[in-house]
């Protein structure tokens, strides 16, 4: 029987760990990740875990760890958040270059400076072009399912790509809710065991990994990460049927919530999501007609699921807890890639809010809802808005 | 000019890199710096007169790439392919046999 545990994300995500098995799990302590290693260390201490749990002296070290375990061919895990996330950054594009399928756990959180150790998705979309993947849970069981899932779909064949699972700092980081714990026997008849598929040390057949590539190779290596992505898209769909027909519960790469005859719809990612849903359930009281959808998928970028959801909606409003300086969100150039050439296309209005952790509320979701009615009406409208800004001390 | 021996290996690597590019790029079989040709960053290069060899092999010997054989009659041959130009092997002859100069394009 599965069970049922009230805890936080931390613990879900390492949970899943345990549930996945990893042999290598790597880490440093990060606000607000560190639960997660403790919580491991936990396991591995009690015996529940059998798993080598390697205690470093930075992110950049726990992620080579990573590397090198994964490289000699068994099942990886770490977790990170905001800075250690960027100090991971160059052993990020080894990764996905080696093509080692390394599950993280990232406690989203805002960079620095100033120091600020709250959620927003800065850190993560930062990494957006590494070729890992990335998903993102609304809640604490998405999290835990998220992590399962993004195993799953690294080890494929067709994908052996790395992945990231973000969930939101504090608000989910640090907050308890119930989350149903799957039973190990499912769990092992979804993921199986792991068996490295093309790169693993092997004395009997001696390998170079993460070699050098002159300029006549260097460009084909990278076209093949960005086939890798593509084939992604596939099978990320297969694997979210895969769970649902194992545990129940239903993924997709864009989540809608009342989008049928939707004229505004909000798109945004993470725990935001569920906020956005009831603004969206106080809206269509008011009449208003207003749709969500969320994205649990952002790498490889959902552009078939995008192009079906701008059918749609006259305006779609995206809610984006990060920026990409002197563009808007970085949701906002992935949706324009996807739109551009589209013969008919909704009116897309940017919106960055919550960021270092500013609570959003249903007052931020009126201004921007106030700046998406203008864009549907046909009246003059900024593409780029700042909600929730405090002016007055500017 | 004596022939390489690497030349099996070469033709061997070459073979194996022409073909289907692996997933993470690895490298499946040992044996690539062969083809790496270091000669291409070469900007001094030894020029060899036979008629001060005295055949004593310290070039031969202290060529670190190696890029020197010896022909049938033991005359160092330079393979100018793997010889990066470094003018140790100049250094080394005591007979001035082997000089080095620019090397023009």
């Amino acid at each position: 029987m599965p069970m049922r545990k009230v805890m936080k994300a931390n613990e879900a995500a390492a949970w899943a760990a345990k549930l996945a098995k990893p042999k290598v799990i790597a880490a440093f302590p990060i606000t607000p990740s560190t639960l997660v290693p403790e919580k491991i260390s936990e396991f591995v201490a009690d015996g529940e875990l059998d798993a080598e749990f390697i205690k470093v002296e930075s992110e950049h070290s726990a992620i080579s760890a990573c590397v090198g375990a994964s490289a000699a061919g068994v099942r990886t895990f770490t977790a990170t958040a905001s800075q250690g996330l960027a100090l991971m950054h160059e052993i990020l594009f080894i990764a996905a270059g080696m093509r080692l399928p390394i599950v993280i756990a990232v406690g989203n959180r805002s960079l620095s400076a100033p120091i600020n150790i709250w959620n927003d998705w800065q850190d993560s979309i930062s990494e957006r072009d590494t070729g890992w993947m990335q998903f993102y849970a609304e809640n604490n069981q998405e999290a835990l399912d998220l992590i399962l899932i993004a195993y799953k779909v690294a080890e494929d064949e067709r994908v052996l790509l790395p992945a990231m699972v973000g969930f939101d700092a504090f608000i989910l980081t640090h907050t308890v809710e119930p989350v149903e714990i799957p039973d190990q026997e499912l769990v092992d008849e979804f993921l199986g065991e792991y068996e490295p598929k093309h790169a693993y040390l092997d004395p009997a057949r001696p390998i170079t990994q993460g070699t050098l590539a002159f300029p006549a190779h260097y460009m084909e290596a990278r076209y093949t990460l960005w086939e890798a992505n593509e084939n992604a898209k596939k099978v990320i769909d297969e694997v979210f049927a895969e769970f649902e027909k194992k545990f129940g519960r239903k993924y997709q790469k864009i989540e809608e919530y009342r989008t049928e005859d939707a004229e505004i719809i909000f798109v945004t990612m993470g725990s935001l999501a569920g906020t956005v849903k009831e603004y969206v359930d106080h809206l269509r009281e008011k009449g208003i007609k207003a749709g969500a959808a969320k994205l649990t998928v952002y790498r490889p970028f959902p552009i078939e699921e995008v192009r079906a959801l701008a059918k749609k909606a006259k305006v779609l409003a995206l809610l984006e807890k990060n920026v990409t300086f002197s563009v808007g969100g970085a949701l906002f150039q992935d949706f324009s890639r996807a739109l551009i050439n589209e013969s008919e296309k909704p009116v897309i209005v940017d919106f960055i809010l919550g960021l270092g952790g500013r609570d959003v509320t249903f007052k931020d979701l009126d201004e921007a809802l106030a700046i998406a009615q203008k864009a549907l009406n046909g009246e003059e409208f900024d593409e780029v808005n700042w909600i929730g800004l405090r002016k007055e001390i500017l | 000019m004596a022939e390489s021996p690497f030349k099996a290996d070469i033709e061997r690597v070459q073979k194996e890199y022409s073909e289907k590019m692996t997933p993470g790029a690895i490298a499946t079989i040992p044996g690539s710096s062969v083809i790496n040709k270091t000669g291409s960053w070469r900007v001094f290069m030894p020029e060899f007169y036979k008629d001060k060899c005295v055949r004593c092999y310290l070039c031969y010997i202290y060529c670190p790439e190696p890029a020197i054989y010896l022909d049938e009659e033991n005359y160092p041959v330079f393979d100018y392919d793997y010889c990066k130009g470094c003018g140790i092997c100049a250094n080394e002859c005591p007979t001035d046999a082997i000089i080095m100069v620019r090397e023009t394009k």
